[in-house]
C-alpha cells in the first residue's frame, strides 16, 4: 500500500466514524421503539431488538389526543403551505423580474423578519391573539406560522426563478405571447420543482414548530403533534421509554420522508443566494 | 382583417403611453402587496403592541380587560436593575458563542473531510447528515432524554466501555453548566448537517488548478487552506456564522425541554426561557414585553452584518 491510498483509507475510516456518531441517536430511537421492555430497562444495552415488537407503537397510538393532534398539525401545515406558496410566489416574481421603488425596503423586510427570534414575539402575539379571541384556536397558530413561512418562501423562490434562463422567457415573448402568457407557459412549469421544494420546506418548519404552539394552544385536543410529544412523559415516575421512542419515531416519519424527497433542491436553494453573491 | 388589427394596435399604443405605463409600473406592487399585507397585519400590529405593552402594567387582570395601565419606563427600569437579566444575558452570550464556535469548527472540518473521502462513503455520510437534519427538535430532545438518563442511558454505558471514566449512573443534569453542555451537544448535532452541506458546496467552488499549482510549488497543506481555500469559502462561512449566532442566541425549544420545566431555575436561564418564564408563565406581560424589546434590539444589532450582505446579493441579481 503506498502512502496516498493509506491516507485515503485513514480519511475513509474517519468518515465512517463521523457517520456512526451522527446517525447513532436516530438509530437508537428506532431500535428502542421495537425492543421489549426487558431489553429497554436492562442495565447493559442491547444494540438491536432481538424480538421486535410493535407494542410500543400501539401504546403510543392509544395515548389520548394522538390522532386529534396529528389532524391539527396536518390542518395547520397544509393551510400555511397553501397560502404561503401562492402569496410568496407572486412576491418572488416581483423581486426577480421587476425593478421598482421600495424593492430594497421589501428585501430588508423579508430578510429582517427571518432574523426575529420567535421567543421575542410570543408575548405580543399571545396578547394580541387573546384580544381577538384567537388563543386556543388553530387560526391563531396558522396566522403566526405564516409570518414564519412567507419571508423564507419569498427568498427561496426568488432564487429558483432567477435560475431560469432569461432567454427562454424572452423567446416566448418574441413568439407573440404577452408577459402573462410567457409567465404562465414558460415560467410556471420551470419553477414547479422550486415550488415543490419550498412548500415541503415550509411543511417541515411548520410541522416541527414548538414554542408558538405551546403558548397559543392549551387544550390537549387542540394541540399540535410536537406539543403532544413534549407532554408525552407526563409526571409519571416510571418512564415508558419504549412508547416515548415509538411516539418520537411516528412524529419524525412525515418530516424525514418529505425531507429526503427534497434535500438536494433545498441545499441548492439555500446556498444559491450565498454563492451567487 | 390585417388593417383592422393595425389600427387597433396604433390606438392601444397611444393609450398604453398613459394607462399602460401606469399599469405596468403597478404590477410589482400588486404582486408584493399580499405578502406585505399579511406580514403587516400579523407582525406589524403585534410589534406595535409590544412597544405599548412594555410601557404598561399588563397582567392577567389587564389581559381579561384587554386594557393595560400606563406606567412609563417602569418595566425597563425593573428589568435593567434585575441582576438576573444581566446574568442571563452574559450566560446566553457565552452559550451562543460556544455553540456557534463548535458548530462552525466541527462543521468546516467535516466538510473538508468530505472532500478527501471516496465517493461511496461521501454519499453515506451525506445521507446520514440529511437524516439528522430532518429530525424535529422536539423528537431530538426526547431521544437525548433517553440516551442520557441516569438509570441506564446508553451514553454512560458507551463512555464507561470506552474507558473514558466510570460513568455508571452518572447524572448529566446536576449543575447548570452540565445541563447547558448537554443542550450544546444537542444543538450542535442538529445544526451540523446544514453547515457541513453548505460549506461542502462552497468548497466545490475552489479552483482545483490553484490548489494543484500551490502543491507543485511545495506549499504546506495548511497554507493552501489559508491562502487558497479560505478566501473562496469565507462569504459562506460568514453567512453561516451570523445565522448561527442569531439562532443560538434566541434558542428556546432545546434548553426548555431538555433541562425540563421543573428544573428551570434563574441559574440556568437563557434569554428565550427568561422571557418565557417572566412574561408568559408569571403572566407579567408588560415586563415580558420589555425583556422582548431588549432582546430584539440586541439581535437586530447582531444581524446588521448578515442583513447588509443579503441585501447586496438581492441588489446584484
Amino acid at each position: 500500500m503506498n502512502g496516498r491510498s493509506a491516507h485515503r483509507a485513514g480519511w475513509n475510516t474517519l468518515g465512517i466514524l463521523v457517520f456512526v456518531v451522527c446517525v447513532f441517536p436516530v438509530f437508537w430511537m428506532i431500535s428502542t421503539a421495537f425492543k421489549s421492555d426487558d431489553q429497554i430497562n436492562a442495565l447493559t444495552p442491547t444494540w438491536f431488538p432481538t424480538h421486535p415488537t410493535l407494542r410500543h407503537f400501539r401504546d403510543a397510538l392509544h395515548k389520548p389526543y394522538f390522532w386529534a393532534d396529528v389532524k391539527n398539525s396536518l390542518i395547520v401545515v397544509l393551510v400555511v403551505v397553501g397560502i404561503a406558496m401562492v402569496l410568496a410566489f407572486l412576491a418572488a416574481v416581483a423581486l426577480s423580474k421587476y425593478r421598482f421603488t421600495g424593492r430594497k425596503l421589501f428585501i430588508v423586510l423579508v430578510i429582517g423578519v427571518q432574523m426575529l427570534p420567535g421567543a421575542g414575539l410570543i408575548i405580543p402575539l399571545y396578547v394580541v391573539l387573546a384580544r381577538f379571541h384567537e388563543v386556543n384556536t388553530l387560526t391563531g397558530v396558522i396566522l403566526v406560522y405564516l409570518t414564519g413561512a412567507l419571508p423564507f418562501s419569498v427568498w427561496t423562490l426568488r432564487g429558483f426563478i432567477l435560475g431560469i434562463p432569461k432567454e427562454l422567457e424572452e423567446a416566448a415573448m418574441v413568439d407573440g405571447s404577452t408577459r402573462f402568457g410567457a409567465f404562465a407557459r414558460i415560467l410556471l412549469p420551470l419553477v414547479a420543482p422550486g415550488l415543490v421544494a419550498t412548500s415541503v420546506f415550509a411543511f417541515i418548519t411548520s410541522w416541527n414548530e414548538y414554542i408558538f404552539a405551546r403558548v397559543l394552544l392549551n387544550d390537549g385536543s387542540k394541540q399540535t403533534i410536537t406539543v403532544w410529544l413534549s407532554y408525552f412523559l407526563g409526571t409519571s415516575r416510571q418512564t415508558d421509554w419504549g412508547a416515548l421512542m415509538a411516539a418520537s419515531t411516528l412524529t419524525a416519519i412525515p418530516v424525514v420522508v418529505f425531507f429526503l424527497l427534497i434535500q438536494r433542491r433545498i441545499a441548492f436553494g439555500l446556498t444559491a443566494g450565498a454563492v451567487r453573491g | 382583417m390585417a388593417t383592422a388589427a393595425g389600427t387597433t394596435t396604433k390606438w392601444s399604443r397611444r393609450r398604453s403611453l398613459t394607462w399602460g405605463r401606469v399599469g405596468r409600473a403597478a404590477v410589482p406592487y400588486a404582486l408584493v402587496a399580499p405578502v406585505v399585507g399579511v406580514m403587516g397585519a400579523i407582525l406589524g400590529y403585534p410589534i406595535y403592541s409590544l412597544v405599548r405593552l412594555s410601557l404598561e402594567r399588563y397582567g392577567l387582570f389587564e389581559l381579561i380587560q384587554h386594557h393595560g395601565v400606563y406606567i412609563g419606563l417602569h418595566n425597563f427600569g425593573s428589568v435593567l436593575h434585575d441582576s438576573v437579566f444581566w446574568h442571563t444575558l452574559l450566560r446566553t452570550i457565552v452559550f451562543a458563542a460556544a455553540n456557534v464556535g463548535l458548530t462552525m469548527v466541527i462543521g468546516t472540518l467535516v466538510a473538508l473531510l468530505l472532500v478527501r473521502i471516496s465517493t461511496s462513503i461521501r454519499l453515506l455520510v451525506t445521507a446520514g447528515l440529511v437524516l439528522v437534519w430532518s429530525m424535529p427538535p422536539v423528537v431530538a430532545v426526547q431521544v437525548w432524554n433517553w440516551m442520557t438518563n441516569v438509570q441506564n442511558g446508553v451514553l454512560n454505558y458507551i463512555l464507561t466501555e470506552l474507558h473514558v471514566g466510570n460513568y455508571f449512573q452518572h447524572n448529566w443534569y446536576t449543575t447548570s453548566f452540565s445541563q447547558l453542555a448537554m443542550v450544546t451537544t444537542l444543538i450542535v448535532w442538529g445544526a451540523l448537517p446544514f453547515v457541513v452541506i453548505t460549506v461542502y458546496a462552497a468548497l466545490s467552488q475552489v479552483p482545483r488548478e490553484l490548489v494543484e499549482a500551490a502543491e507543485i510549488d511545495g506549499a504546506r497543506s495548511w497554507r493552501i487552506f489559508l491562502d487558497v481555500t479560505m478566501p473562496v469559502i469565507m462569504p459562506v462561512i460568514l453567512i453561516l456564522t451570523s445565522l448561527s449566532i442569531l439562532w443560538d442566541f434566541g434558542v428556546f425549544t432545546q434548553p426548555y425541554l431538555l433541562i425540563g420545566q421543573a428544573h428551570i431555575t434563574t441559574g440556568n436561564y437563557l434569554m428565550g426561557i427568561y422571557l418565557f418564564e417572566q412574561g408568559y408563565v408569571r403572566a407579567d406581560f408588560g415586563r415580558g414585553a420589555a425583556i422582548s424589546i431588549l432582546m430584539l434590539v440586541i439581535v437586530a444589532a447582531m444581524s446588521v452584518v448578515y442583513v447588509r450582505r443579503m441585501i447586496r446579493i438581492g441588489e446584484v441579481t
